[in-house]
């Protein structure tokens, strides 16, 4: 009971939070100095900005419009620079898509084997130490010069930025597996691939699920930047090309959908951590 | 003496210590038989390397010196014919009461088809009065029924023996009671030979044909072997109205709480007495009570009966 009630005063409490920075928003951007004495004819072409101290950031009902507007007709091609959010949106998505079903390919099974083998952990300890902190923009000359495709280029970058944790996470949660766990197997005479499958993988995935779902959250935050570096398609290039044709609205409403695009991929990996969890 | 089944033969294990430098000896030099059909326990003090014995025995560990024989076999690693009871259950908590039987069953016989290894492990939950339980998780079962789920994962393998590493320790006194019950029933059913580790003088004279003593480690050695002298139809409840039960009991705890110390503070037996552990039958005199006033310590009506320092080894 107590926690129904505590789940309804926290919705009442996140509404009256939304209503606080809307209106804030609202009072900040709508134009209320005092009018400006000037010509009519060039008051009418300047616009509430010049004439009434207007901000020339959008209030809340203009952005709203416009997010109404993205959200009726998402899917419209006209042209290289004006393109539905919805296409630069799964654009963006097939990249990180791709980028990151590459690395979980390749995280997992080294993963597995750094586990697995302390020397081949140790031997590659230094390399994985070094590759980590570089930012994946980094890369981005070199996968240029190197692949010569923006958009795959984009997707190595998608790539290497997912790979770390992934690959870290894997092998610290076969490293430890429960040495009763791998005594059962053995006097079971279980071989080595139905062990790994059977016992290790079940035993490590929710620490692996945890590096997957770390992997998809960075993924979605470079792909704005990497998008913005590459052009062409993409939620990143939306964003920079309506600051270049400065239209801040469109901007606003962009930032907008990459959050609730994040929050719904986080919200995936969610649900497969919930999917592979075990109570002990 | 009959054949020895499982031939433990002058089994050493050594550790590298602390420092990485020297090496530590857990014991030296074990020697003893169990035979088929019989049920040993092994009693001493944490650190006498007990379940050391038991991890050589299963093929997790492997002896630093000497060897172990089991149906005529050198034991050179884990086998589906010894199956292990584990002290902390070892369920696989993402696999229900079923399928944690079913992956045992399943690598037992690969080549059964699903629904004959469904079949097969039902047959074994049922044994241990888990059919109705079976679609839960560990997480969800009670301590006890985790550690029945994990006997009939050991006896769904149809091993040739048990060994059980402190199976009920972790247990309240009232769930080690009927699982003690049900080790007793499952025993009289199958014959199985068992080796098992136990912390409790009371559950080594429920269970067991023969109970061997180990001296305090490190360097620690098998004192001797009692021969559990109690009927073979014995049950909890009785246990402690049986004419030998006070001397036996109290053997053991004499060793326990005095002799495992002093032995270990002594220098080791000559080799020769080490291959051949003396065998004790602790037995009440005629003598009641208050008659064996001459009689040293508190264990007044005991007597140990030394019979052959030279029982047999298997060669």
């Amino acid at each position: 009971m107590t926690q129904k009630w505590l789940g309804l005063r926290a919705a009442l409490l996140s509404l009256a939070l939304c209503g606080l920075v809307l209106g804030t928003w609202s009072l900040a951007t709508s134009g209320s100095g005092a009018p400006v004495k000037m010509d009519p004819e060039y008051a009418k072409l300047m616009g509430a900005t010049a004439t009434h101290g207007k901000s020339a950031m959008p209030g809340p009902a203009e952005v709203g419009a416009k997010l109404w507007q993205h959200v009726k007709d998402p899917f419209y091609d006209k042209g290289t620079n004006d393109k539905g959010i919805g296409i630069q949106l799964a654009y963006s998505i097939a990249r990180v898509g791709l980028g990151y079903l590459l690395a979980v390919a390749v995280a997992i099974p080294i993963g597995f084997l750094i586990g697995m083998s302390p020397l081949i952990g140790r031997a590659l300890d230094p390399f994985i130490q070094v590759m980590k902190p570089i930012s994946p923009l980094a890369w981005m000359p070199l996968a240029l010069y190197t692949i010569k495709d923006s958009s795959i280029s984009a997707i190595f970058v998608i790539f290497i930025c997912s790979l770390w944790p992934m690959l870290i996470n894997t092998a610290f949660g076969v490293a430890n597996v429960r040495r009763d766990w791998l005594n059962v197997a053995k006097t079971l005479e279980m071989g080595p691939g139905r062990t790994a499958w059977r016992v290790i993988l079940p035993a490590a995935a929710p620490t692996i699920l945890t590096g997957m779902r770390i992997s998809i959250g960075i993924a979605w935050l470079v792909i704005v930047a990497a998008e913005m570096l590459v052009g062409g398609t993409g939620i990143g290039y939306f964003v920079w090309n309506e600051w270049n044709n400065l239209s801040i609205t469109n901007v606003i409403a962009a930032i907008l959908f990459i959050g609730v695009v994040g929050m719904a991929l986080d919200q995936l990996m969610a649900w497969l951590q919930r999917l592979v969890a075990y109570a002990d | 003496m009959t054949t020895a089944f499982i031939s433990v033969q002058g089994l050493t294990r050594r550790f590298p210590d602390v420092s990485g430098r020297g090496e530590l000896t857990v014991f030296e030099d074990l020697w003893f038989n169990v035979a088929e059909g019989e049920f040993a326990c092994i009693i001493g003090h944490s650190g006498c390397g007990k379940s050391t014995i038991l991890n050589i025995l299963a093929g997790l560990d492997t002896p630093t010196d000497g060897h172990i024989i089991t149906a005529g076999k050198h034991v050179e690693g884990p086998s589906l014919d010894r199956a292990v009871i584990f002290q902390g259950h070892a369920l696989m908590p993402w696999l229900s009461a079923l399928g944690n039987v079913e992956l045992a069953v399943a690598s037992r016989h690969p080549d059964w088809t699903r629904r004959r290894v469904r079949e097969h492990a039902m047959k074994y939950l049922a044994l241990v009065h888990l059919d109705g339980s079976e679609a839960k998780k560990p997480a969800q079962l009670s301590g006890g029924m985790k550690q029945r789920v994990g006997i009939a994962r050991a006896l769904a393998i149809e091993p040739r023996m048990l060994l059980m590493d402190e199976p009920f320790s972790a247990l309240d006194a009232l769930t080690r009671g009927a699982l003690q019950d049900e080790v007793i029933a499952i025993r009289k059913a199958t014959r199985k030979t068992v080796f098992m580790i136990t912390h409790d003088v009371d559950e080594a004279l429920l269970l067991a044909d023969k109970i061997l003593l180990m001296t305090n480690g490190p360097k620690a050695w098998i004192a001797e072997i009692v021969e559990n002298t109690l009927p073979r139809e014995r049950s909890r409840a009785e246990l402690h109205k049986l004419p030998n039960y006070y001397p036996l009991r109290n053997h053991l705890i004499e060793f326990l709480v005095t002799r495992s110390r002093e032995m270990a503070a002594s220098s080791a037996p000559a080799p020769a007495e080490l291959r051949s552990p003396p065998l004790v039958r602790p037995i009440a005199t005629f003598a009641p009570y208050g008659a064996a006033a001459s009689a040293p310590g508190p264990e007044a009506p005991v007597v140990a009966t030394r019979l052959s320092a030279a029982h047999a080894t298997a060669a």
